[in-house]
């Protein structure tokens, strides 16, 4: 029909054609976060070879256990699985909560760390560890590891009710008041951290520079236990918002033309990305550039569709902080580096990258 | 002929401007309207009223007898489908999938043959798997005329004869496409659809509306055949300039700007 036809040939392949790789995304990032965690439990300050870990895991009915295999046994179980599983689980929030906040944005660099969401956490973490240490706090002390999540949790949820009451009026959410709201309020809340850090003394201060670099050292069950709803959670309503979040890219008008209900879809997305994202700062303090990294990656190679992009992001994301956390437990051991300066370390250069790109197509 | 859509004395304020003033208007099934009128009119404003995404200040809009604020968003889906003037889409989406979008959820499997349909017709089964950004202005406006229509069908196909509401679809497209996309309009109407575009191009409004409803400051200034309303006295009263209406073989009006009077008689569509 078209005059300007006849240079490409016409594909007989359906929906997803274009995209090699749709099909198997998923069992293959599957397979992926088994193969990192298997590497995962092996390495570490105290080596656990292969041929040792089934036993150690208590796959084999070999009941005769030798002190190796008790040490193992404890090692496992009680420090490097829930720590994987924590990690695993934070890497898969973190990159959720990058795609659906840019899918919201329809921008792929719009990011939690953004917008002041994870900062917010930071400084009531901050807060927490300066104040419970004060002549006031002084009986809360020993509260001091369970305070910490908490605070950043609260601190999170705070900072986005307060984006949220900025930025919505009479139930219609302005994307650009609640992105430049969030950059004030990072200021602000970057301001706030500054003055912690200046008043803190030196025990304190590697404290709060510990958490701000973020890591999973002190990962536990219980926190492991505090992820897993709020994953399960997300993962219904990504599924949820997925058809929502594609067409929102064609604008708020014409996505409520598609038959989307906007202000619901943008309702939900807010509080899942900050109930996302503040449980994760929680466990793991602020680590950046995971929500930004990997959506990106993920739609070169699978396509921009929410319905895919939102669950291999979660998976892609526990690939990439285990791997991260593997290597930062390892490269300095006994000691640990912190894991924030490996992710950014990563993905500060891929932000540029896009920066540039997005240069060159006009779009920013 | 029932009414489709049916608008009664429609008001827009935003602050202390009037962006429309008291329009009612009713379209029917099958009927084909073009909105005409200089920038500012009001033209986009009535369009996203009649849509349903833009609620008055006064007065309603009824789409198939019902209050138009009663449907969800949903709802309205399946019943109007709009082709907006500007839209950006900032992430590597296919054209087939940009056009996949129009189908909805329930029935996004069973609409591949209507995506075919729709690509044929805009003359972009080409492109399907190209990036929607990497294409031309005009490419782009027809990869979204193609997905306003699967939507208009998926939801035609289940409540019968809908509407489709235009905003200067035309204004990125060559003269074939231009009226490529007026037939593919008029096909729609042909079939029962009410379809409402606002145009710039006279002459094109003539030839695709049998109706043309003329805004000007906001107010309904003219609502009629087309050889009511193209008369030289309506054209020097609303866009402020001086042209010659003549009438081409079969009997169609066409307007030709005055000062472009030289340009030789076989200037006709």
């Amino acid at each position: 029909m078209s005059a300007a036809a006849g240079t490409e040939a016409r594909s007989p392949r359906r929906a997803g054609a274009g995209r090699r790789f749709t099909s198997i995304a998923i069992p293959f990032l599957l397979a992926v976060v088994v193969v990192t965690a298997i590497v995962a439990l092996t390495v570490g300050a105290a080596g656990i070879p292969l041929s040792r870990l089934p036993a150690a895991l208590g796959f084999t009915g070999n009941t005769t256990a030798d002190a190796m295999t008790a040490r193992d046994q404890l090692v496992l179980w009680s420090i490097r699985i829930p720590r994987i599983a924590a990690t695993a689980m934070v890497g898969g929030l973190l990159a959720a909560a990058g795609a659906i906040m840019q899918g919201l944005f329809r921008n792929p660099l719009a990011d939690p760390a953004l917008v002041g969401v994870s900062s917010g956490g930071a400084l009531a973490a901050a807060s927490a560890i300066v104040f419970t240490d004060s002549q006031l706090g002084e009986t809360l002390r020993f509260l001091q590891a369970e305070l910490l999540p908490l605070a950043a949790f609260a601190g999170s949820l705070a900072t986005t009710a307060l984006l949220y009451g900025i930025s919505s009026r009479a139930g219609r959410t302005s994307i650009a008041i609640f992105l430049l709201a969030g950059v004030a309020i990072t200021a602000i809340t970057n301001a706030g951290i500054g003055l912690l850090v200046f008043i803190a003394d030196d025990r304190q201060l590697r404290d709060i520079t510990f958490w701000l670099l973020g890591s999973m050292s002190g990962a536990t069950w219980t926190k492991a236990a505090v992820l897993a709803p709020i994953l399960i959670v997300g993962l219904g309503a990504c599924a949820y918002i997925a058809r929502g979040l594609d067409l929102l890219v064609l604008g708020e008008a014409d996505a409520f033309h598609g038959g989307v209900d906007v202000e619901r879809l943008k309702r939900i997305s807010i509080v899942m990305v900050s109930a996302m994202t503040g449980v994760a700062v929680s466990i793991s303090g602020v680590i950046g550039f995971v929500g930004i990294v990997v959506p990106h990656l993920l739609r070169l190679v699978i396509g921009p569709a929410h319905r895919l992009l939102l669950p291999a992001s979660v998976l892609s994301g526990a690939i990439l902080m285990v791997g991260a956390d593997t290597l930062a437990r390892t490269i300095v051991a006994p000691a640990e580096m912190p894991i924030g300066i490996l992710t950014a370390a990563v993905g500060a250069p891929v932000f540029l990258g896009i920066l540039l790109r997005q240069r060159g197509l006009g779009s920013l | 002929m029932s009414a489709v859509i049916e608008a009664r004395r429609l008001s827009k304020r935003a602050g202390r401007a009037t962006l429309l003033d008291g329009v009612g208007l009713t379209v029917g099934a099958g009927e084909m309207v073009a909105i005409i009128g200089p920038n500012g009119a009001g033209k986009s404003t009535l369009l996203r009223l009649l849509s349903g995404d833009l609620r008055p200040s006064e007065g309603e809009v009824r789409l198939k007898q019902r209050d138009i604020k009663s449907y969800a968003p949903r709802e309205l889906a399946a019943r109007r489908a709009m082709l907006s003037q500007h839209i950006n889409v900032t992430f590597p989406f296919t054209v087939e999938e940009i056009v996949l979008m129009g189908a909805g959820e329930r029935n996004a499997r069973d609409a591949g043959a209507l995506v075919d349909a729709a690509l044929d017709e805009v003359g972009l089964a080409h492109f399907r798997e190209r990036q929607l950004p990497t294409l031309s202005g005009g490419e782009q406006q027809r990869t979204h005329f193609a997905r306003v229509l699967v939507q208009l069908a998926c939801g035609e196909a289940e409540h019968g004869p809908g509407l489709l509401l235009l905003d200067e679809p035309t204004s990125s497209l060559d003269l074939r496409h231009q009226i490529d996309l007026v037939e593919a309009a008029r096909r729609r109407a042909a079939n029962g659809t009410a379809v409402i575009a606002i145009l710039h191009d006279l002459n094109l409004a003539i030839r695709f509306a049998d109706r043309l409803i003329v805004l000007n400051g906001g107010k309904l200034a003219a609502d009629g055949p087309r050889a009511d309303i193209v008369t030289r006295e309506i054209i020097r009263d609303i866009f402020e300039i001086d042209a010659v209406v003549h009438q081409a073989d079969d009997g169609v009006p066409f307007v030709l700007p005055q000062s472009m009077r030289a340009a030789p008689p076989a200037t006709r569509l």
